[in-house]
């Protein structure tokens, strides 16, 4: 995984509340069993002027200059609510995002975004509206991220600060993978299983 | 100390405490399906990873498989067939259990783990699904994850998992006739909207729900998601006992007993505090549907659609205004009077024999209006052979609903059948999205009841009101 240290980059404003992972990337979309291939799906039915259909629609924001090159996206409550499927994140990252900004995030949609370096910030609702305000002028639309620090610079030089958990951001920082990392502790989990077995034999379908 | 439900099943998995208020938490039973889980089988098997206690994980074939009659691997699901057999084939070579399309357990995936058994009170189940907060109907601490998770869990045994603050919801009084658990699900998260459960685990109790039967419970769990939970659980009591005695998977002899003496503990101890509490008062809910493009844009059957401009909070008023756009309504019509093109009874929230038997009840000697598309699909193969056995097929049919094999098929449209362009339908699925029927198709959510009698009607309906 790609690791997540500093950003500065153009952002753009999607500032609607529940934008579901459906929206983000349609069912129909996901064609191959695969990870790839899938930023063509992005969005797909705000993107293009028919569903199904490539032509760009001009009036959906990543289709217009500068925000074609948006790697931070803003967005209203709830984003990456609904299906669970990780595809959305792909999607987003093929595509060129690298941060999303916004009052809150689906949870599993959360989790997929770190898992694949892509950094999710919860900024109160107001802080997300005032940045999101600024982004909209075509000249001064980048912001800085920075991970270390866990700071926003906003286009025109003002600070927020974020929350993230340490070991979301250790994850992020250090490109970390997660299923390495838990395997470490095969003892320990083995140890878990003999004993619990036997107390809840009737939990375990392999009895082995 | 004193530990809600939540907490005991939390405790129980937790094998280390990895600071943060994250723990590695052990997984008891893992579930696939052809959309997902084809992905995360095959990226472990190319990771070389392998996979620990194969018993304990599950795949079925469920999404993308076609529902008509006859059908087979091939699937109007542009690319479909290939995610059906990368998954059989991952799935045959890494020695998972598999209830494949020749299978009559197969079905949609949170239909099938109860029904099997493998589900079980206390248990923690996964699946890369978002609506696996089902099997909390039966009392299991479960919740959907990603695919690189299911990975984590197939090769672990484990996944790292946030500690979720704990929420109680309880339904206080007793239901009216002819109202349902999808009913209660979708008042709460009107009341309290899509985002009012981020971050929770929920324990729903209270008078209605005690009342309630298990599938009605495995409904209402279902949609927890929709509220934005993580997961939702009911604690067990005699009737999930009952429901789960001799299933497939379910223990038996000694295993059996040894398991009901830890399940009947299996409930919040008197004094627990929760994170938040919510109380809901049953006895005034009507029927409700949705409106808009989100779950909580619903309303009660016999009420009016609702003016934006009388909405306060701007980020809800532009929602709902495009909602409104999208599904072609003017503020103010009465419910009652908007005409349907299809009505749709499935999904892994309502497509249980009891669903099934509930709609039946309604169509018995009716007949879908004239210019009406109605398709029933059940939840599983078990639920098609059981209804077909009782005779509702025969009722389904005879009303003019089109009958069905196993699968999610008009829950989600991935390119293949939909209803069409801006036709509106009366679906008993959980998910109202824009686009998420079809390209454009208008998605009114409600009870088997509601839409069985909305599809008689021809208008969005007042179940209630038919004899
Ligand atoms: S029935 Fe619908 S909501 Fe349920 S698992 Fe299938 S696609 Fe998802």
């Amino acid at each position: 995984m790609e690791k997540f240290t500093k950003l500065e980059a153009i952002a753009a404003p999607i500032m609607q509340i529940n934008i579901d992972t459906d929206v983000i990337i349609p069912s129909r979309e996901m064609k191959h069993v695969s990870k790839n291939g899938l930023s063509d799906g992005l969005f797909a039915n705000w993107r293009y002027t028919k569903p199904g259909g490539r032509k760009l629609d001009p009036d959906f924001i990543l289709n217009q200059k500068p925000y074609t090159k948006a790697k931070i996206l803003f967005s209203g409550a709830n984003f990456g609510c609904g299906s669970s499927r990780e595809h959305a994140v792909w999607a987003l990252y093929e595509w060129g995002i690298r941060a999303i900004i916004a009052p809150s995030f689906g949870d599993i949609f959360f989790g997929n975004c770190v898992r694949n370096g892509i950094l999710p910030i919860v900024l109160e609702n107001q802080a997300v509206l005032e940045l999101a305000n600024q982004i909209k002028n075509e000249e001064k639309n980048r912001i800085e991220i920075d991970l270390n620090k866990c700071v926003i610079r906003s286009p025109s030089n003002e600070y927020y600060s974020f929350n993230i958990s340490a070991s979301d951001r250790k994850m992020l920082l250090e490109g970390m993978d997660e299923i390495a990392v838990t395997q470490k502790r095969d003892d320990q989990i083995f140890a878990f299983q003999e004993k619990d077995i036997l107390s809840r034999p009737w939990a375990y379908l392999e009895k082995n | 100390m004193k530990k809600t439900i939540i907490e005991k099943i939390w405790d129980q998995h937790k094998i280390a405490d990895l600071g943060n208020n994250k723990c590695l938490i052990y997984i008891d039973r893992i579930f696939l399906h052809e959309r997902t889980g084809s992905i995360a089988l095959k990226s472990l098997e190319a990771s070389g990873r392998k996979i620990r206690n194969k018993a304990e994980v599950f795949c079925t074939m469920d999404h993308i498989v076609d529902t008509f009659q006859g059908r087979n691997d091939k699937t109007l699901v542009p690319g479909g067939t290939a995610f059906i057999e990368t998954t059989r084939k991952a799935a045959l070579k890494s020695g998972i259990n598999l209830f494949d399309l020749s299978d009559d357990r197969q079905g949609i995936v949170h239909v099938i783990s109860p029904e099997q058994g493998i589900a079980l009170p206390g248990l923690t189940a996964v699946c890369p699904d978002s609506h696996t907060a089902t099997l909390g109907g039966i009392g299991a601490l479960a919740w959907g994850i990603g695919s690189t998770e299911a990975e984590h869990a197939m090769a672990t045994k484990t996944l790292i998992v946030k500690k979720p603050k704990t929420m109680r919801v309880n339904f206080n009084g007793t239901l009216a006739k002819g109202i349902t658990a999808k009913d209660l699900i979708l008042k709460l998260i009107g009341e309290h909207t899509a985002s009012g459960g981020i971050g929770y685990a929920i324990e729903f109790s209270g008078e209605a729900v005690e009342n309630l039967a298990i599938e009605e419970r495995l409904t209402l769990c279902n949609m927890t998601i929709e509220f934005g939970a993580w997961s939702g659980l009911i604690a067990p009591d005699d009737k999930t006992f009952d429901y789960l005695k001799g299933r497939p998977f379910a223990p038996e002899g000694k295993d059996w007993e040894l398991a009901l003496s830890s399940w009947k503990l299996l409930k919040t101890d008197i004094g627990s505090i929760f994170d938040h509490e919510i109380n809901i008062d049953c006895s005034k809910i009507t029927p409700q549907i949705t409106w808009g493009t989100s779950p909580m844009h619903e309303i009660g059957v016999n009420q009016n659609i609702p003016d934006p401009a009388e909405e306060k909070d701007l980020g809800k008023r532009s929602a709902m205004e495009k909602a409104l756009k999208y599904m072609s309504l003017e503020p103010g019509t009465p419910l009652e009077e908007i005409p349907i093109d299809a009505a749709f009874i499935g999904s892994c929230t309502n497509s249980r024999i009891t669903d099934l038997r509930e709609a039946a009840n309604i169509l018995k000697g009716n007949k879908v209006a004239s210019g009406v598309k109605a398709i029933c699909v059940p939840g599983s193969g078990l639920v098609k052979k059981a209804a077909e056995a009782e005779g509702i097929a025969q009722i389904f049919m005879d009303a003019g609903f089109e009958w069905r094999e196993p699968g999610c098929s008009m829950c989600f449209y991935a390119g293949g059948e939909s209803f069409g362009l801006e036709e509106r339908v009366i679906s008993s699925t959980n998910r109202n999205f824009e686009n998420r029927q079809g390209p454009r198709t208008r998605t009114h959510l409600a009870s088997p009841a509601t839409v069985a009698a909305s599809a008689i009607k021809g208008y969005l309906a007042d179940v209630r009101k038919i004899d």
